[in-house]
C-alpha cells in the first residue's frame, strides 16, 4: 500500500526539494508545523491588508486636498504625491511576489505554503482599479492565512466579509431595494447578485448544489449593508441593508433589525453544507493528488468534513491518511506560479535576492514570464481561479515559456549555475528518470543542463 | 549558438533522429499544402457575457428607455452618441470605427440570441456549453468543442489549417481534429543540443512531448514570418543574441498598406493610433491570426474578456467595444483584401444580461443577448433576429432578454454556407440537437 516517504512529501504537498533544507520525517510533522509559529512569514513578511489601508487613506487623503487645488502649483505638487503612492505600491507588489516565492523556496513548512496557494484560489479576489489592484496578497494574508487551520466556516466568514472580496464581486455597492438608502437614493441604488452568486457556486455549494437562482436573489437581499471603508475596513451600513427576512435554501435569516449575524449565520450554515463538503473535498483531492481522483479518496474528505463541522486541520489529517494521497507515480503538472516556486526551492538563489533588485528585474525573472507561462500572477480571469487541469497549462506556448524560464532565468540569479549532475540529484532524488540524468551530463552548458532539469516532466508534475 | 528552428529544419533533423517524435501526430503524415477550401471563419469568444442591450440598443422598444434610463443619451447627437443602425436598433458609440463595414454591409448583428443554458447563470457552465455546442453537459459533452467537431467532418486538415490563439483556453477548438495552439509573445530558442535532450526528457510523457513537437514547429514558423514585439526585452538576456530581424515587429509592414483606408484616415483617434502600433495583446493577436488566415490558415479563435459588466458599465463597456472593434479592424488590415473577401468573423458571448440596470450602474447575468458578425463574406448591414419586446410579461423570468432563437443556428447555417458541410451532419454531430430552422442568410 502506498505510503509517506519524505521526499514524495516535499514534492507533492510542499515544493519540491531543496539541496539544503531536510524534507520532512512523517505526516505528524507536518501537521504539527501548521498549527506552531508562521515562520515563514516572519521570514519573508508581505504587508497585511491593514497596513495597506494606510496606502489608501494616504491617497484619499491627498486626492481630496488635492481638489481644493486644482490649477494651483500646489495641487500639481500633490499630483505627484498621488503618482508616488501608486508606484510605491506597484513595486511593493513585486516585491511581495517575490517574497511568496521565496517563503517556498526557504521555508520549512511547505504544505502551509500549498494550502494557503489553494485557499487563496478558492477565494479569489482581486482589485479591480486604483490602488486595490496591488492589495491581493495583502488580502491573503490577513483573510486567508491566518484561517487555513480552523473551520472552514470561519474562512468563508473571513473571506466573504474582507474588503478587496467585497470590492471585487461589487458587493461595495448593492443596496436593499426596500433600504433608506434606495428611499434616498431611488432608482439608481439597487441590488447586485455578484458576490451571492458567486458564494454559491464557488466558494460553498458549487454549481451543481442545491441551489435556485431565488436563493440567489434572497442571499444578495441579506448580503446588503456590507461595504468597507479605507478608514475602518469591513463595515455594516444598516441603511443599505434590505429589511426583513430572507429565505435561503429553505431557512429564513433575519427580520429583526439587520445585522451582520445574521448574514454570518448563514454563510455558517452553507459552509456547513454536505454539498459544501463534496465540493471541497473533491477540489482539494484535485489540487492535491490527480486530475482524476481516486473518488475513495474524495469520499473519505466529505466524510471528515462532515463529521468534524469543517475542521480543515481534520479534512488534512484525512487527506494525508489516505494511501490513495501517496501513489508514488508523480501526477499534477505544477501551475506556473507554483513551477517557479519549486524552481527557487531547488536553486536557492540569495533569500534576499527581492530585497534588493529593481522592479524591471523583479518583473523579468517573475510576473512578466508568468503572464507568458498563462498565469498572470493575481489577475485570474474570473472568481473561479486557475484551471487545475495539467491540459490547461502545457499547451505549446506554456511549455515553450517553462521551458524558456528555465533556460535563460536562473543565470540572472546564481553564480555560478550548479553542475547539472548534481542539480538533478537535488531537485528530484530518485525521482529522476535514466533519461533525465543522461541528458543533464550530456548538455553542452551548466546553463542548458539546469534548464533541462528544471524544463522535465518529472520536475514539472508533483 | 541558439538558432529559431524554422519548419523544414525542424523536419529534416526529425527524420535524421527518427526516434522519438515518430509518434507525434504533427509528424506522421505531415504535408502543407493549402486546405482545399478557400473561405474562413474567425471565432471569438466574449468571456464574461456582454450586454448585447447595451452594445446594440433597441431604441425603437418602448419600454427600453424605462429599463435603461441614460442609455439614450446623445443618440444622433453625431460622432459621441449612440448610432442609429436602422430606425429601430442604435450601435454603442465604442463600436463607432466599425460604422464603414456596416455601410459596405461587412458588419451585421443578431439579437435575442442564447445558448439553450438557463436559469443559473453561472459563467463557467454558460461559456463551457457554448464551446461544447451541446443542449447541456451531461455525459459526454464537453469533452470537445464544436469547432473542432467541424474539422472533423471537412477533409485536408493540415497542422496550420486551424489556430486557437493566445492564453486562455478554448474548449471550443479541443478535440480530436489537429488544431494549432499558439500566442504570439512566446520565444522559444535552444541549442540543437538541447533540442535533441529535451525530445528525450520529454519522450515518455505524451503531454509534454506533443506540446514540445508543436512548440518547436510553431516557434520555428514564427521566425520566418516575423515575431511580436515583446521578446526584445529578452535580448538582454540571451547569452547569445539571436537574428534581430527575425524580430521586427509583425505589424509593422502590414498596417501601411490597408491599414487606414480613405473611410478611417480623417484625423486619427487615439483608438486608432493605438491600432496602428498593434501594442496591446488583442492587437497581437489579432495581427497574428490575419497574418495566418492570409496564408493556409482556414480557421482561428480566440478570447476577448473583460464582459462582465455588474458595475460603471459605461467605462468598461467602452474598453472592452474598443477591444472587439479594434480586433475586428486589425484582423481586416493585417489580412489584407482578396482574404477578408472571403472571411466571416462571429463574435458570441456565454450570455446576456438583465435587461435592467442594477443597482450599481451596471447590470447582472441575464439570458438572451447579442451575436456580432464581421468579415468580407458576409451579407451584413442589418440587425437580424426575431425581436421578442422588453415588456415585463415578455421578459424571460421577468428579468432578462427572451431568447427567441439559438445562437447555434446562425453558427451552423456560416458553416453550412462556407464549407458546404450537410444540414443533418450540423444538426447531429456539430451541434447534437440543433433545430437550425430556416435560413437566415448570413452570407453573400
Amino acid at each position: 500500500m502506498a505510503k509517506f516517504t519524505p521526499t514524495l512529501a516535499e514534492i507533492r504537498f510542499g515544493s519540491g526539494l531543496s539541496p539544503t533544507l531536510p524534507s520532512v520525517e512523517s505526516t505528524q510533522q507536518m501537521l504539527a508545523r501548521l498549527t506552531g509559529p508562521d515562520l515563514n512569514a516572519d521570514s519573508f513578511p508581505i504587508e497585511t491588508f491593514t497596513d495597506f489601508r494606510e496606502r489608501m487613506i494616504r491617497k484619499q487623503d491627498l486626492t481630496k486636498a488635492r481638489r481644493k487645488l486644482r490649477g494651483k502649483p500646489e495641487g500639481q505638487e500633490l499630483l505627484k504625491q498621488v503618482k508616488l503612492e501608486q508606484q510605491a505600491a506597484r513595486i511593493e507588489w513585486s516585491r511581495w511576489t517575490g517574497r511568496a516565492l521565496m517563503r517556498r523556496a526557504w521555508g520549512r513548512d511547505g504544505f502551509r505554503e500549498r494550502l494557503v496557494g489553494f485557499w487563496a484560489d478558492h477565494f479569489t479576489a482581486q482589485g479591480k482599479r486604483g490602488l486595490l489592484r496591488r492589495a491581493t496578497a495583502p488580502y491573503v494574508e490577513d483573510s486567508i492565512r491566518p484561517h487555513i487551520t480552523g473551520t472552514f466556516a470561519d474562512l468563508v466568514v473571513a473571506a466573504t466579509t474582507a474588503p478587496l472580496m467585497l470590492h471585487y464581486l461589487d458587493q461595495q455597492l448593492s443596496t436593499g431595494p426596500n433600504s433608506d438608502k434606495a428611499a434616498r437614493r431611488g432608482p439608481k441604488a439597487g441590488l447586485n447578485e455578484n458576490l451571492a452568486r458567486e458564494v454559491l457556486e464557488l466558494h460553498t455549494l458549487g454549481v451543481d448544489g442545491p441551489y435556485t437562482q431565488g436563493d440567489v436573489r434572497e442571499l444578495a437581499e441579506l448580503f446588503t449593508g456590507m461595504i468597507y471603508t479605507p478608514k475602518q475596513g469591513f463595515k455594516f451600513q444598516k441603511d443599505m441593508a434590505e429589511p426583513g427576512a430572507e429565505t435561503v435554501l429553505g431557512v429564513s435569516y433575519g427580520g429583526g433589525k439587520p445585522n451582520i449575524a445574521d448574514i454570518r449565520a448563514a454563510l455558517v450554515d452553507l459552509a456547513n453544507h454536505p454539498a459544501t463538503a463534496r465540493h471541497i473535498a473533491q477540489k482539494l483531492a484535485v489540487h492535491f493528488v490527480s486530475d482524476t481522483p481516486d473518488p475513495a479518496l474524495v469520499d473519505a474528505l466529505a466524510a471528515r468534513f462532515q463529521d468534524t463541522g469543517g475542521d480543515l486541520l481534520q479534512v488534512y489529517t484525512a487527506l494525508l491518511d489516505h494511501p490513495a494521497a501517496w501513489q508514488p507515480a508523480l501526477q499534477n503538472v505544477k501551475p506556473p506560479f507554483d513551477f517557479l516556486a519549486s524552481a527557487f526551492r531547488a536553486l536557492q538563489p540569495p533569500a534576499d535576492f527581492f530585497d534588493s533588485a529593481d522592479e524591471k528585474t523583479m518583473k523579468q525573472v517573475a510576473a512578466s514570464q508568468l503572464t507568458r507561462m498563462g498565469q498572470p500572477w493575481e489577475r485570474p480571469t474570473g472568481p473561479d481561479g486557475w484551471p487545475e487541469e495539467d491540459a490547461a497549462w502545457i499547451t505549446p506556448q506554456g511549455l515553450a515559456a517553462r521551458m524558456h524560464w528555465a533556460m535563460v532565468i536562473p543565470s540572472r540569479m546564481l553564480d555560478p549555475l550548479p553542475d547539472p549532475r548534481d542539480f538533478v540529484a537535488a531537485a528530484l532524488g530518485d525521482y529522476a528518470p535514466e533519461p533525465l540524468l543522461f541528458s543533464a551530463r550530456a548538455a553542452e552548458n551548466r546553463r542548458e543542463g539546469v534548464g533541462l532539469v528544471l524544463a522535465s516532466p518529472a520536475f514539472q508534475r508533483r | 549558438m541558439t538558432e529559431f528552428l524554422n519548419r523544414r529544419a525542424f523536419l529534416a533533423r526529425s527524420a535524421v533522429l527518427g526516434c522519438s517524435l515518430a509518434a507525434s501526430p504533427l509528424l506522421t503524415p505531415v504535408s502543407f499544402a493549402a486546405a482545399p477550401w478557400d473561405n474562413r471563419l474567425v471565432v471569438i469568444i466574449l468571456r464574461g457575457a456582454m450586454d448585447g442591450l447595451d452594445v446594440v440598443r433597441p431604441y425603437g422598444d418602448r419600454d427600453f428607455a424605462g429599463h435603461r434610463p441614460g442609455a439614450l443619451r446623445g443618440l444622433g447627437d453625431g460622432p459621441d452618441g449612440a448610432q442609429d443602425l436602422d430606425g429601430f436598433f442604435a450601435l454603442h458609440p465604442a463600436l463607432s470605427p466599425l460604422l464603414p463595414l456596416w455601410a459596405r454591409g461587412q458588419v451585421g448583428f443578431v439579437h435575442a440570441v442564447s445558448t439553450p443554458y438557463r436559469d443559473k447563470r453561472s459563467h463557467f457552465d454558460g461559456q463551457d456549453l457554448l464551446e461544447a455546442g451541446t443542449v447541456d453537459m451531461a455525459a459526454g459533452a464537453g469533452r470537445d468543442g464544436w469547432l473542432n467537431r467541424m474539422l472533423q467532418h471537412v477533409p485536408g486538415v493540415e497542422a496550420e489549417t486551424a489556430y486557437a490563439i493566445g492564453h486562455d483556453e478554448m474548449l471550443l477548438m479541443k478535440g480530436r481534429a489537429q488544431v494549432a495552439d499558439w500566442s504570439p509573445d512566446v520565444g522559444l530558442r535552444l541549442s540543437p543540443q538541447a533540442v535533441r535532450l529535451a525530445e528525450m526528457v520529454m519522450h515518455d510523457d505524451p503531454l509534454f512531448r506533443d506540446a514540445f513537437a508543436e512548440a518547436m514547429l510553431l516557434s520555428g514558423t514564427d521566425a520566418q514570418g516575423g515575431m511580436a514585439a515583446e521578446p526584445m526585452q529578452m535580448q538582454d538576456m540571451m547569452p547569445a543574441a539571436t537574428d534581430m530581424s527575425a524580430m521586427t515587429p509583425m505589424t509593422g509592414g502590414d498596417m501601411q498598406g490597408g491599414g487606414m483606408d480613405a473611410a478611417t484616415t480623417a484625423g486619427h483617434t487615439p483608438a486608432e493610433i493605438a491600432r496602428a502600433k498593434g501594442n496591446q495583446p488583442h492587437h497581437k493577436i489579432a495581427a497574428f491570426a490575419g497574418k495566418k488566415l492570409r496564408g493556409d490558415t482556414r480557421i482561428a479563435s480566440f478570447s476577448l474578456n473583460g464582459w462582465d459588466t455588474h458595475q460603471g458599465q459605461d467605462r468598461s463597456m467602452d474598453q472592452a467595444l474598443g477591444r472587439l472593434s479594434d480586433t475586428i479592424l486589425t484582423l481586416r488590415d493585417s489580412m489584407g483584401g482578396p482574404a477578408w473577401g472571403k472571411t466571416t468573423i462571429v463574435a458570441m458571448t456565454e450570455f446576456g444580461r438583465t435587461a435592467r440596470w442594477n443597482g450599481s450602474g451596471g447590470t447582472d447575468h441575464g439570458t438572451a443577448g447579442a451575436m456580432l458578425l464581421a468579415g468580407g463574406a458576409l451579407k451584413g448591414g442589418r440587425v437580424l433576429g426575431d425581436w421578442p419586446g422588453l415588456a415585463e410579461a415578455d421578459l424571460y423570468a421577468r428579468r432578462d432578454l427572451m431568447p427567441t432563437r439559438d445562437v447555434r443556428a446562425h453558427a451552423a447555417w456560416l458553416m453550412r454556407g462556407l464549407f458546404g458541410l450537410d444540414q443533418a451532419l450540423l444538426e447531429r454531430a456539430i451541434f447534437p440537437g440543433l433545430d437550425m430552422g430556416g435560413n437566415p442568410g448570413l452570407l453573400l
